[in-house]
């Protein structure tokens, strides 16, 4: 129960910010952050633990959302039914995305790209598509009942995208525990010799990717719901894809904590930028690609495992000073 | 969209006088999507690694030589100053931030050039805004009249000067130092590296090499075609098809391509309408790549 304490620990901490922060511009930026933090923990699964780095991401991100609010919209479901539907569509994508993909063998930067084409080729046909509105895109419209997964307060809002958080960080621990895990984090050292030890290689990649599919996929159902629209330059834009990756990689790559802990620095710089620059656009996001390239170069664990690494480095000092004396 | 195509619609489609200048459109602009795609392919042979900013270079070129216009730079006479410039700039690039910064990771790599990427293409927003501009040159709209179709006249500079480009950069890989050295870092990094060969300096000219390309791409698109902070990503999506196509690292692969890339782009928004078109690149790309990741020219998977 131990591994456990310390996401108990994050989550009653956040829980807590709704009863003493009251702001409804803050709530709004925790919420959106935690949606990152969300869809990057799908990320992370597949690119963090499995070293498969996605650059489409955005193909789960915007099924969720556009099967949540077709299914609302068009064909008069439940909310919280086209949501779970929603998430199963992420996973499913996952699952023929990662057939295709694996079992051909793509790997590196042609991993790479393929998953950039099937995000593309979804946005494209989204923009075309009668069904998701095609270039005027999904309204749902404002009903604020519970059963209709629409709330007035945002805390409520901001409390259920942190359960979902919470439920994607005791994921992340349980794989990072799990045999499957093993697999996982042998397979993004090196795959040959994964194979050579008898992992299937194909296969732990391939559920790697549903589980991811089916998280990020969550993040596109909330955005839907909290946003009430869907076009498809938003859920299967590039820039979904991105941010996706940006926020575990800043924040630790391979780690429970990283998604989490990225999107709030990320959200936080954004939001810093743009405070200094106004309305322009396009500062917040150079901000985001330097942080990028700064974590590579110099804290390739990201501010997690650059945090770890100047604790323990403060905690060595006296003794190396001991020894020198 | 939806309607029931008409016999009679499909009777004049197909017909020689539309299809043969579809054809030849696609071939030249084909030509340019080449020139992008041999700029990747070029850094993907040597580094291995999938080049994400290559769309924002372009962009970054295009506003280059559409502020060297403002000067009275003539496009065609700016890309003997851009493409020196840009090959400094993306050598600089690889020996400062790119390599040093990915410890020799290839993943790391990837992700610093889409940082790259990020950069450039909004630091390009914040300053120009996303306002679309076009430069006026005076034979922007002259074409040739070749009897059963006209051409225009910058589509033809540009084909003909992509050919010159590739044959430029097949000299300097077949008869100079340099060349034979990124020959020889592409076949064998390690043995190169033992046998004296500086893999660093090797790299950074490749990416600078790269680079120029789309210096050169970014003049001769930019008499016919517009300019805006994202006007490069539309070229290297297709690029990507283009260098998986031919397979990835092969520079006759880019060529030929492009060419046949741009043809069916010509063709399927004939048939089916601009952005249907781009779906059938892409459902290309993703198949080539599930059915054949080596490419029709590419040696290895």
């Amino acid at each position: 129960m131990k591994a456990f304490a310390p996401i108990v620990l994050v989550v009653a901490l956040f829980a807590a910010v709704p009863l003493v922060v009251h702001s409804n511009v803050i709530l709004n930026f925790l919420v959106v952050a935690l949606m990152i933090a969300l869809a990057g923990q799908g990320w992370n699964v597949l690119g963090g633990y499995g070293g498969q780095y996605s650059f489409g991401h955005a193909a789960f991100f915007g099924t969720g959302a556009y099967v949540t609010a077709i299914l609302q919209v068009r064909y008069g479901v439940n909310a919280w039914v086209g949501f779970a539907t929603g998430i199963a569509a992420g996973a499913l994508v996952g699952a023929v995305i990662g057939a295709l993909t694996f079992r051909s063998g793509l790997r590196g930067s042609y991993f790479a790209l393929v998953t950039l084409a099937f995000a593309e080729v979804l946005r494209i046909s989204a923009s075309v598509a009668p069904i998701t509105g095609a270039g005027v895109g999904t309204l749902i419209k404002l009903d604020l009942r519970a059963q209709a997964f629409q709330f007035q307060s945002r805390a409520t809002f901001y409390w259920i995208s942190l359960a979902l958080v919470a439920l994607s960080l005791l994921i992340a621990k349980l794989i990072e525990r799990s045999r499957f895990g093993v697999w996982l984090v042998a397979v993004r050292e090196n795959e040959d010799a994964a194979q050579a030890l008898g992992v299937d290689v194909a296969t732990v990649k391939s559920a790697a990717m549903v589980i991811s599919g089916a998280i990020t996929a969550a993040a596109g159902c909330f955005y839907a719901q909290y946003f009430l629209f869907v076009d498809s330059g938003i859920a299967y834009g590039t820039w979904i894809s991105i941010e996706v990756l940006l926020t575990p990689i800043i924040g630790g790559v391979g780690t429970v904590f990283g998604p989490l802990f990225g999107a709030m620095v990320v959200k936080a710089l954004g939001e810093g930028a743009q405070l200094v620059t106004g309305d322009a656009p396009g500062l917040d996001l150079v901000v985001y690609g330097a942080v990028l390239i700064l974590v590579i170069a110099f804290m390739p664990r990201g501010l997690i495992g650059g945090l770890a690494q100047a604790r323990q480095r403060l905690m060595r000092r006296p003794a190396v000073e001991v020894h020198h004396g | 969209m939806c309607h029931p195509p008409l016999p009679a619609s499909i009777l004049v489609v197909l017909s020689p006088a539309i299809i043969i200048p579809a054809i030849l459109n696609g071939l030249l602009t084909g030509a340019v999507y080449a020139l992008v795609a041999l700029g990747l392919t070029l850094v993907y042979g040597v580094l291995h690694i999938i080049n994400f900013a290559h769309g924002a270079l372009l962009t970054a070129a295009m506003f280059a030589a559409f502020f060297a216009y403002q000067f009275g730079i003539d496009p065609y006479v700016a890309i003997f100053l851009l493409a020196p410039a840009f090959f400094a700039f993306g050598y600089a690039l690889q020996r400062v931030v790119i390599g040093p910064a990915a410890h020799g990771d290839d993943r790391n790599m990837l992700l610093i050039t889409l940082g790259i990427a990020v950069i450039i293409e909004n630091a390009l927003l914040y300053t120009f805004r996303a306002d679309t501009r076009t430069i006026d040159v005076p034979y922007a709209f002259k074409s040739i009249d070749f009897g059963f179709t006209f051409l225009a006249v910058p589509r033809l500079v540009g084909f003909a000067a992509v050919f010159a480009v590739a044959l430029v950069l097949w000299l300097i890989m077949t008869f100079t130092d340099t060349g034979k050295a990124i020959r020889a870092v592409a076949k064998e990094k390690l043995g190169a590296e033992l046998a004296g060969i500086d893999v660093a300096h090797i790299y950074a000219v490749t990416f600078g090499l790269g680079t120029a390309c789309v210096a050169i791409a970014a003049c001769l698109l930019i008499p016919t075609y517009y300019v805006n902070p994202s006007a490069g990503n539309a070229f290297v999506l297709v690029a990507f098809t283009i260098v998986v196509l031919g397979g990835m690292g092969s520079v006759p692969g880019a060529l030929i391509g492009g060419l046949v890339i741009g043809v069916v782009e010509s063709l399927s928004s004939l048939f089916l309408g601009d952005s249907l078109g781009q779906v059938g690149i892409f459902l290309i790309f993703i198949v080539v790549l599930l059915v054949r990741p080596s490419g029709l020219f590419g040696a290895r998977a």
